[in-house]
């Protein structure tokens, strides 16, 4: 592994997203957007957004993430271009540390948009944060990597850019509904809440709902950190 | 190619050391897709220097053993070796060059930006990327994005990407195809001028009338080697008049051997 091929195809790919503004701006923008509908969805019960509104903050890089991912791997592979590569003194890992780091650069600016309009732009969002915001940044990027790794495992099953789509509903939403998310784990049908432990996106839940209570550095939000990052 | 003239001279000094060695040895290659083999028991050497024309209807295994040599393709058996090394070897990465049959170049970049990547991750420097456009003949298109490019300019980007980093081994997979007469010639002398220094190329092509510019020919056919000689030297021996009666000639006398 080099460092010169991962710095270059990192480059690269925000060289490829800095030509197609209108998907920069949907990264960008609309988590920002859906976070503001959640908050007045839940005018009436300032707790619940209170619960869900930082776990959100994670939600929202890891499902953009895992698509962006799933479909330029998909297009690196159906293009050639991974073929071509492969004949390159540049090892599988730099590609995909190359993307790691040109999708976490992107997830930082991401959570930071999303972030800044929550807690200071729309001060009226009334979002608390007990931990310091670099703790939910880093998670928050943590979960984009995770996003990345599952897009990129999930895309070599995928044969076409439909299928890659579907990829999402089939695999993400359930583990969203099971984080926590809609309701607390230890109210679902047993067997539900048993998967629950078995599927990353819980632990996302958990590291971000914990910084949002706590100052902290928890035993558990460092365990809950650690299993983000390992199962990516 | 006067931009390119400072080219050192080890390539030569490599290719006399051990002039013996073949730039390509492929003994008993098995190359299985499903339940059809593909190649089977390919047994063939190409030569340092002269540009070897890979010749034989699509479908016949030229793409599947231009694979296998740049180390991409999964063998059922036999081996590889490329510069006497076994084929997909690290340290022949820099020194084999890969031209997809599809251009693989990234459609959303910009012809310039594209030889940016590729060179950085080759590790060669902005001079190469100039004369490499100078090469391929787009210094006037560098700044356009791929993708808008005609069919013909897409493939001479996808050619510039494999010219950078001057490799000593040219794989490419029907450079020529779709490109008006004038630049196909143009291709043509500069893979000969890459051959005059020393390169080698392997070029495969199913127009058998590119087979006269090709200093020697692998005739395929069903996965099969036909015939390796000479085009003049494929005229004597089949008594045809060109190229394409010469490989009709040879399918014939090959399927009498195995009917008689």
């Amino acid at each position: 592994m080099t460092a010169r091929a991962t710095l270059a195809t990192a480059y690269r790919v925000l060289r490829q997203l800095r030509r197609d503004p209108r998907t920069v701006l949907l990264l960008l923008g609309v988590p920002m957007f859906l976070l503001a509908v959640v908050r007045w969805v839940f005018d009436g019960q300032p707790a619940v957004f209170q619960r869900v509104g930082v776990p959100l903050l994670g939600v929202f890089p890891l499902v953009s993430m895992f698509l962006v991912t799933s479909i330029t791997m998909l297009r690196e592979r159906t293009s050639g271009t991974l073929e071509r590569l492969m004949t390159l003194p540049l090892s599988k890992l730099d590609l995909l540390a190359g993307y790691a780091l040109a999708f976490s650069v992107f997830a930082a600016i991401q959570t930071l948009l999303v972030a800044l309009v929550a807690l200071v732009a729309l001060s009226l969002l009334d979002l608390h944060v007990a931990a310091p915001f670099w703790a939910v940044l880093a998670i928050a990027v943590l979960n984009a990597l995770h996003g990345m790794a599952f897009g990129l495992f999930l895309s070599a099953f995928a044969h076409s850019e439909f299928q890659a789509v579907q990829f999402m509903p089939a695999f993400l939403l359930p583990q969203i509904l099971l984080s926590g998310l809609l309701g607390p784990r230890d109210q679902m049908a047993r067997p539900l809440e048993i998967a629950a432990h078995y599927l990353p996106m819980t632990y996302a839940f958990d590291a971000l709902s914990r910084v949002s209570r706590t100052s902290v550095l928890t035993r558990e939000l460092a365990l809950d950190a650690a299993v983000i990052a390992v199962t990516r | 190619m006067s931009a390119r003239g400072d080219f050192p001279e080890t390539v030569g000094d490599a290719a006399s050391n051990d002039a013996v060695a073949a730039a390509v040895d492929v003994r008993a290659l098995r190359v299985v897709r499903g339940d059809h083999a593909v190649l089977d028991g390919l047994s063939l050497r190409i030569p340092r220097g002269p540009v070897t024309g890979l010749l034989g209807p699509s479908g016949c295994g030229k793409t599947t053993l231009m694979r296998t040599i740049v180390g991409v393709q999964i063998v059922a058996g036999g081996a590889v070796d490329v510069l006497g090394l076994p084929a997909g070897s690290p340290s022949l990465r820099r020194r084999v060059g890969y031209l997809t049959q599809t251009p693989s170049v990234y459609r959303d970049l910009t012809v310039r930006e594209n030889l940016e990547y590729f060179a950085r991750v080759i590790g060669v420097g902005r001079a190469e990327i100039e004369a490499t456009l100078d090469t391929v003949g787009l210094r006037d298109a560098a700044a356009r994005i791929t993708g808008r490019l005609s069919g013909g300019q897409l493939a001479r980007v996808s050619l510039a990407t494999v010219l950078l980093g001057d490799p000593d081994v040219l794989v490419l997979d029907e450079p020529t195809v779709g490109l008006d007469p004038l630049l196909r010639e143009e291709l043509w002398s500069t893979f000969h001028g890459l051959a005059a220094r020393g390169h080698t190329l392997l070029v495969s092509t199913h127009v058998m009338d590119e087979a006269e510019r090709c200093d020697e020919v692998l005739l395929m056919r069903d996965g099969a080697l036909l015939a390796q000689d000479t085009p003049a030297g494929l005229l004597a021996t089949t008594g045809a008049g060109d190229v394409e009666g010469a490989f009709i000639a040879l399918v014939r006398s090959v399927s009498d051997r195995s009917s008689a």
